[in-house]
């Protein structure tokens, strides 16, 4: 095995071009906090791409940040923080839930796996942030896309193909993405005890309401550090906007039981352990699965795999996000949770390399989207030089 | 503007081609008398004419999907369109290749308020579909100025934006899902109700692609409960460059209104004198700053807006007390196109993005490239994203101002990317930036674009002539220079 590690594009474009002509694929990696998404491999190389690395533009009334790829985010936040700024996505920290808690985790990793925090049903995900990126395609060839502008439409929005795609398209050298402020204050309101199908309800209510929704997410009795079902909801902005909002949602919600309004210090806490999936962090041999629906089919979802596998979950997005944590089941749960998605996809974020070679990590998809995924693939990579196998078997 | 040479032998097939379709759709779905095939020979950019081969208008998905695998099969180019409102030639029709017009999928399907989205067909207007919620209190965000004409499918395609994307996201940012048509007739549903992609972000892509990738047939979009209340703020500036700083002001506190146009002198004028909506006319340019959302937070803001605008010398600010006088600050904006329609008889627009510190620096460049030119410019724009949108003043009667118009936009857009910024922020590349896309993007940039490209559509059908300066073929286009076992840079150090 080797280890290459460019310290710019030039050298980057080489080591591919070498790759190509060799043949053997490499595995991408940065600070290698998410190893251990995806599908396993065994690449004859290491693709190390931290040297790209450093904020180089950061304009905060332009709102937009541009650096190396591989910046840890760490620095990313302090640069961020010093102009009261944030990536609006909330991407969590998955390092605890992963098992990867001595690893750095970069902006370029983040980006590539398309994370979002509560703040996805608000801002969108990394996905509605990244601008513009510097790259070398599994063809060795440098290139570029979008732009360092918020607004942008100038050619294909390629951003949104390299943001999920696992480093499966090409290596990302320099990103740009879009900042914006931090908010002043952030009030919780919660309610306690209900089941799902009334928890779903209320979030429904709530995200439906005109309070400007930053959050939504329920907890059940059994991850619940008070004992009761946790079903909460959370506005930000100024301070006489929050508490405006959340008195009314108070009083808006009080159908589903007495509320209470969580203040600024304690909603911070609250929500990061949503955002860093921290609810289901242990037992680490559960297999984790991520679940995107649409939230009036969360309950029914809920349920039938509550009666199937032995599981524990929360649920994010106002009933869109479901998390799961499954135990025992020799497949991970995969087969009773996919033949249970009416619409959506589950993705396997945690699993044992004998699971994840076993069951398929992403959702399987129709043959004609496969198809054409397959040849966007073949379009940056058509050797499938950069992480192959990662994401599908021939992808 | 020099589109591919046209293919005479599938002009010549005009007749048999226009038959063959007619057993694929109803047989007054297809048009072909002269005519009424003038109807669909220019878009929203209207200085392009072209008659196209003829024009079909399918109403069901399975009808768009046999007359795309029938184009293949026969080699017949496609050009999709919508309401043709497109502003850079998008729509803009081919010699030898049909209009597939999607007027007739103009149907709401479904209105989901619980997972808050709306799923409608391609040829509903943009305000069709808040027309479509609004009862329930939701609406639709992107609001292109166009949008009692143009279409979601249109908007999809463009990547359309508004006023308030700044808050809100463009389209882009808005649409859930889609069903599309590949040119090889395969139907294919990317996203849905719920978020983000099972694998790659294939809507992400689509969105924006200017009709050159396939035909999008149903669209889910993204409703969201309309804010309770909107105020808004008129400031006048005795500079382009104060009013830039009070932008850069307002972002830098944190603060992201709704809605952040500026107008320069030219336009104040010509729009007040159009809709008498009470702008000050002794100053450089004027900032509408508009706040949404709960009343408390409005009334908050708006107040540090106004002291904003005061730290940055505007010599004039009104706050709106009312939804009248709220819409009375609109008026002129919103009539500024034609408002400038008034003081010329043709004007031609563009709409790059810059960097909003070069503000004052790039208008002043406009108007020394408009006066080499002999023409003026006036401008109304997107503050917020720094999304301008030049207006440049012209007569077409006149020998030679078109092209000096086009030759000031061309130059404006080129200084734009010069100074960080980029070619279009929201009206599409199209035929009009086609041949500027070079000062943006590399040949390797472009042709990985091009990769894509052929990915979805192989044999170049769909709206070729479009978007890229230049045509290719798709296996060249894939053809790796490096030879099996051949190392090239054998003297890279490995670790
Ligand atoms: C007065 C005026 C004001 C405008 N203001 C704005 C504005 O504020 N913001 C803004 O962003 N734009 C604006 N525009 C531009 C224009 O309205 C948008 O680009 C709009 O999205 C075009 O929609 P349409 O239905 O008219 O599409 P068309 O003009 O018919 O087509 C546009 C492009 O989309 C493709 N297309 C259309 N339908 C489909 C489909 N179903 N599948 C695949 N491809 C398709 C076409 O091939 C073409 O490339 C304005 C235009 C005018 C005339």
């Amino acid at each position: 095995m080797t280890h290459f590690r460019p310290k710019d594009e030039v050298e980057l474009v080489g080591i591919v071009q070498q790759a190509l002509a060799t043949e053997e694929p490499m595995e991408l990696v940065a600070g290698g906090s998410k190893r251990s998404l995806g599908r396993p491999m065994q690449l004859p190389h290491v693709l190390d791409l931290s040297g790209f690395c450093g904020v180089q533009v950061y304009e905060p009334e332009e709102l937009i940040l541009t650096v190396g790829a591989a910046t840890p985010m760490a620095e990313i936040e302090r640069t961020l923080a010093g102009a009261h700024q944030m990536l609006a996505f909330e991407p969590g920290d998955w390092r605890a839930l992963l098992g990867t808690a001595d690893k750095t985790q970069t902006l370029g990793g983040v980006l590539s796996c398309n994370i979002a925090g509560p703040r996805r049903i608000r801002q969108g995900a990394a996905r509605d942030h990244l601008l513009g990126f510097h790259g070398v395609s599994g063809r060795g060839e440098s290139f570029k896309a979008g732009g360092k502008v918020v607004k942008n439409v100038t050619g294909y929005d390629l951003c949104k193909l390299m943001a999920g795609s696992y480093g499966t398209l090409a290596a990302l050298t320099e990103v740009t993405v879009k900042v914006l402020p931090y908010p002043e204050a952030t009030r919780t309101v919660a309610l306690k005890g209900l089941a799902v199908d009334a928890a779903v309800k209320a979030m429904i209510q709530a995200v439906g309401s005109s309070h400007e929704l930053g959050g939504a997410a329920h907890l059940p009795a059994v991850l619940s550090p008070t004992g009761a079902a946790m079903t909460v909801v959370r506005v930000e902005g100024p301070v006489p906007s929050v508490e405006a909002r959340a008195v009314a949602l108070r009083d808006e919600l009080s159908g589903f039981g007495a509320a209470e309004i969580i203040d600024n210090d304690a909603s911070l806490p609250l929500w990061q352990t949503f955002r860093d999936i921290m609810p289901l962090a242990s037992p680490a041999d559960a297999a984790i699965w991520r679940v995107s629906i649409a939230p009036t089919d969360a309950p029914a979802l809920v349920d039938t795999l509550s009666r199937a596998l032995d599981l524990r979950y929360f649920l994010d997005w106002g009933g869109g996000l479901l998390w799961l944590a499954v135990t025992g089941a020799s497949d991970g749960g995969a087969t009773a949770i996919r033949s249970a998605i009416k619409s959506g996809h589950a993705t396997l974020i945690r699993g044992g390399d004998g699971l994840r070679a076993a069951v398929p990590v992403f959702q399987p998809q129709n043959p004609t989207v496969a198809a054409l995924a397959r040849r966007v693939k073949d379009s940056f990579d058509p050797e499938r030089i950069f992480n192959r196998g990662r994401m599908y078997g021939d992808v | 503007m020099r589109m591919p040479a046209p293919d005479e032998t599938v002009i010549a097939r005009r007749e048999a081609i226009a038959a063959d379709l007619s057993r694929i759709v109803a047989a007054d779905a297809v048009i072909l008398p002269e005519d009424e095939r003038r109807a669909y020979e220019s878009d929203g950019l209207t200085a392009y004419r072209q008659l196209p081969l003829l024009v079909v208008l399918p109403s069901t998905t399975a009808e768009v999907a046999a007359v795309l695998r029938y184009c293949q099969k026969e080699g017949v180019k496609v050009v999709p369109r919508g309401a043709g409102t497109s502003l850079s030639g998008g729509a803009l029709p081919l010699a030898d290749g049909i209009i597939l017009g999607l007027g007739k999928f103009n149907r709401v399907l479904e209105v989901d308020y619980d997972n808050r989205c709306a799923v409608v067909q391609p040829g509903v207007t943009n305000l069709g579909i808040t027309t479509a919620v609004q009862g329930r209190g939701f609406y639709y965000a992107p609001d292109p100025s166009s949008q009692i004409a143009c279409t979601i499918g249109g908007n999809v395609a463009e990547n359309s934006g508004g006023v308030h994307c700044l808050k809100y996201g463009l389209t882009t940012n808005n649409v859930l899902g889609i069903e599309m048509v590949l040119i090889n007739g395969e139907v294919l549903r990317l996203g849905g109700k719920h978020m983000d992609a099972e694998g790659y972000d294939l809507l992400g892509v689509m969105i924006g692609s200017e009709g050159l990738l396939g035909v999008v047939t149903e669209v889910t979009v993204r409703i969201l409960p309309k804010p309770t209340t909107a105020r808004a703020v008129l400031m006048g500036f005795p500079s382009n460059g104060s009013a830039g700083d009070c932008v850069a002001a307002i972002i830098g506190a944190g603060i992201i209104p709704g809605g952040m146009e500026m107008m320069d002198k030219p336009a104040i004028h010509a729009a007040e004198a159009f809709v008498h909506a009470g702008y000050p006319l002794d100053v450089e340019a004027l900032l509408i700053v508009e706040l949404d959302g709960p009343p408390a937070e409005v009334d908050h803001l708006i107040e540090r807006v106004e002291a904003i605008g005061r730290a940055n010398s505007a010599v004039s600010c009104r706050v709106s007390n009312s939804e009248a006088e709220r819409m009375v600050f609109w008026a002129g904006r919103k009539a500024a196109f034609p408002a400038v329609g008034r003081i010329s008889p043709d004007y031609y627009c563009v709409d790059p993005t810059i960097p909003r510190k070069r503000l004052a620096d790039v208008l002043e460049r406009m108007t020394q490239i408009a006066t080499k030119h002999g023409l003026r410019v006036a401008n109304v724009f997107h503050a917020g994203d720094g999304n301008l949108h030049p207006l440049i003043l012209y007569d077409a009667n006149k020998p030679g101002e078109l092209d000096a118009a086009e030759q000031v936009g061309s130059e404006i857009m080129s200084y734009c990317v010069e100074v960080g910024g980029v070619l279009t922020g929201e009206h599409g590349v199209g035929v009009e930036k086609r041949d500027l896309m070079s000062t943006m993007f590399t040949e390797d940039d472009l042709n990985q674009q091009l990769r894509v490209k052929c990915a979805f559509d192989p044999d170049g059908l769909l709206n070729p002539g479009k978007q890229f300066p230049q045509l290719h073929r798709c296996a060249e286009l894939g053809r790796l220079h490096i030879h099996h076992g051949q190392v090239p840079h054998p003297g890279i150090e490995r670790l």
